[in-house]
């Protein structure tokens, strides 16, 4: 039950940041059309700077709860990597509620009042003539902490679990690293180096005698 | 309690919990809340009038709108294209019969690789995993020394931090407000210093010590000089070319940093497709980890802005300010202790959170003692290529060590690490010694200042 509730936020999470992710191929797309007409037709687009913050922004903002469900913001584990996965548990717990929650919540609540304000005056970019909207920006601010504080809550019941079973239930894995993907298949021994290196291994047992 | 040992609290507890390993992100945000209601708080208020909510969604929405930043993504997205475009085993074997003739050619030829396609993709870990499941066991068949194996890939590997176009550099112009342009011609040449002074050591170490790296026995018929051309025409200069049209763009002010690493990315797709590599899969591996690396990055800014803003509204800055001017230092021992710290953050943490979270607590200092922004920029860029390749925490050692043959131990590879730590080093004081390293590719571009 809890499990389901967990990878269903997981699977939340993922979907909008997937979603979102595809703004950088309109971003390149964008720009690149503008750098084209400037220099090729020399009539260069009113409204390409303001594409490509919006796509930035939309883009990374409503990725968080996606990199927050794969454990991808930045942590220092110097220590944390230390403790027995039991007190990495508490220790998220207590610090979810303390130092993740009334940040998100915040930005929840004053987001929505700003992002209201925006709305009902169709708020539109004052850097361009062309009026793009950045009224539908502004209201991304609370959708994306409310995603996160749903993953959030997710995120703390996953330490609830391990503190039951005494084992991180496992994340979700879509995509990985290039370098985290090259270590895995290496371990299974599905990849090779590039050169064998029989020497080596005999080289090294007849030196361990 | 006065305001100024507020802020001191506020950045002891700070410092506390990241420690513990929570999210830096989310923790800066929740202290930046906690602290600026009460900085902000007036009597009889509303719990909701408090001006910190306003203050935390206007940084927001500036972090989200930052043109500066929006490069960023689009960098990153050129490079998990290339690296996963497999050029870099035809780099690599054209580079080293290009060198086969210099001492340690193979060992010379992993650092131009492994410079050349650090540079396009700005990442360490790939470069780093790849070079070693492609150069390392060759290096290692060939006879070389297994340290000065492992020190050439992991020190290779992290040169694309530094060497510009790098994100590294956009994330500190952000946090400095040095432009960014400045700061790519300024890291030009201490980047491609540093590179040379890799090299360098490698073929004197060879010439000096031929055990170590092996001369490669000679293979009959010798390559004909033609065939090598037509190798370098199809692997490095594709990617040669590529980076010097987006860093072009950018010197010469034809388009703007983000304009250029648009086109950029849109290049690094035509380069993989000219390879015959591009897949939907790949290209969506690109898309999403992108996403995932641009939301770690910039939501450091998001949850920085209004710790920062709220730490300055306590008088923390003034008070550090204070401190630091009270002890008297001259220019060159501030230099030299803000260095140290620098390095020594950058074992626990990683050079994001030591470029948005700390080096904000130097730049105010820098004026009072003659240091340029730009200047100090580049020293700390530097300087960081440290934090990957140090013990204890040293990333690079550790994606080798995850595809290395099990022979080679950890502490192998940290040893090979150690020279070339010497040599960033040695780089640094060379930099601070002859200042025109960093100053005279922007001064011929854009004029003194």
């Amino acid at each position: 039950m809890i499990r389901k509730f967990i990878y269903g936020i997981d699977e939340l999470s993922r979907t909008i940041g997937h979603a979102f992710a595809w703004c950088v191929v309109v971003l390149i797309a964008g720009t690149c059309y503008e750098v084209f007409m400037r220099y090729a037709l020399n009539d260069p687009t009113s409204w390409a700077f303001d594409l490509s913050y919006i796509c930035y922004g939309a883009l990374f903002y409503m990725a968080g709860a996606y990199t927050l469900s794969r454990g991808g913001h930045v942590r220092c584990d110097v220590f944390y990597r230390l403790l027995s996965t039991r007190r990495q548990a508490s220790v998220d717990l207590v610090l979810y509620v303390f130092f993740f929650f009334p940040g998100v919540l915040a930005l929840i609540g004053s987001g929505l009042e700003d992002g209201y304000g925006s709305m009902k005056i169709l708020e539109s970019s004052v850097s361009s003539p062309a009026g793009v909207p950045i009224w539908p920006m502004k209201m991304l601010v609370p959708f994306g902490a409310l995603l996160l504080a749903l993953q959030g809550v997710a995120e703390m019941l996953r330490c609830v679990v391990c503190l039951r079973e005494n084992a991180w239930p496992p994340r979700l894995h879509d995509v990985e690293e290039l370098e985290l993907q090259l270590i895995e298949r290496y371990a299974k021994g599905e990849l090779k180096p590039s050169v064998e290196l029989p020497d080596f291994a005999a080289a090294d047992s007849g030196g361990a005698k | 309690m006065s305001e100024p040992v507020i802020a001191l609290v506020m950045l002891g507890l700070f410092v506390f919990v990241i420690m513990i390993g929570f999210p830096v992100a989310f923790t800066l945000m929740a202290m930046g809340i906690m602290f600026g209601y009460y900085a902000y708080h007036q009597p009889q208020q509303a719990f909701f009038d408090n001006r910190v909510f306003d203050l935390l969604t206007q940084n927001t929405f500036s972090v989200m709108s930052n043109d500066a930043l929006v490069s960023i993504p689009l960098f990153l997205m050129m490079g998990y294209v290339i690296e996963r475009a497999n050029v870099l085993d035809r780099l690599f074997s054209s580079l080293q019969v290009a060198a086969r003739r210099v001492p340690g050619s193979l060992a010379v030829a992993t650092l131009l690789t492994c410079a050349l396609f650090a540079t396009a993709t700005g990442i360490v870990g790939a470069v780093v995993t790849l070079m070693g499941l492609l150069a390392f066991p060759q290096m290692l068949k060939a006879g070389y020394d297994v340290r000065l194996a492992s020190g050439v890939v992991c020190a290779g590997g992290c040169l694309g931090i530094l060497i510009p176009p790098s994100i590294m550099l956009i994330v500190y112009a952000a946090a400095s407000s040095v432009s960014v342009v400045r700061l790519y011609a300024a890291a030009m040449i201490p980047g491609l210093l540093l590179a040379g002074l890799y090299v360098v050591y490698v073929i004197v170490l060879a010439m000096v010590k031929p055990k170590l790296a092996p001369m490669l026995p000679k293979s009959e018929p010798d390559v004909s000089v033609t065939k090598i051309v037509l190798m370098l025409l199809r692997s490095f200069f594709p990617l040669a070319v590529l980076i010097l049209s987006v860093l072009g763009a950018i010197f010469f002010g034809v388009a703007t940093p983000t304009e250029a690493a648009s086109v950029g990315a849109f290049g690094s797709l035509a380069l993989a497709a000219g390879y015959r590599s591009l897949t939907w899969q790949g290209f969506k591996e690109s898309v999403y980890l992108t996403a995932r690396t641009s939301a770690m990055v910039c939501f450091l800014f998001v949850g920085s802005s209004t710790f920062a803003s709220i730490f300055a509204y306590l008088g923390g800055d003034v008070m550090i300010k204070n401190f630091v001017l009270g002890m008297n230092l001259s220019p060159l021992t501030f230099m030299i202790v803000s260095q140290i710290i620098i390095f020594l953050l950058g074992w626990p943490l990683e050079w994001t959170e030591i470029i948005v979270i700390f080096i904000p607590i130097f730049l105010p200092l820098l004026p009072h003692f003659q240091i340029d922004p730009l200047f100090f920029g580049i020293l700390v860029a530097l300087n960081l290529q440290t934090a990957f390749l140090s013990p204890p925490m040293a990333m690079a050692c550790y994606y080798l060590k995850g595809i290395a043959p099990p022979r080679v131990t950890l502490v192998q590879i940290f040893d090979g690490c150690y020279p070339f730590l010497a040599l960033i080093i040695l780089s640094m004081v060379m930099v601070y010694a002859f200042p025109n390293l960093v100053y005279w590719l922007p001064n011929q571009l854009y004029g003194t200042r």
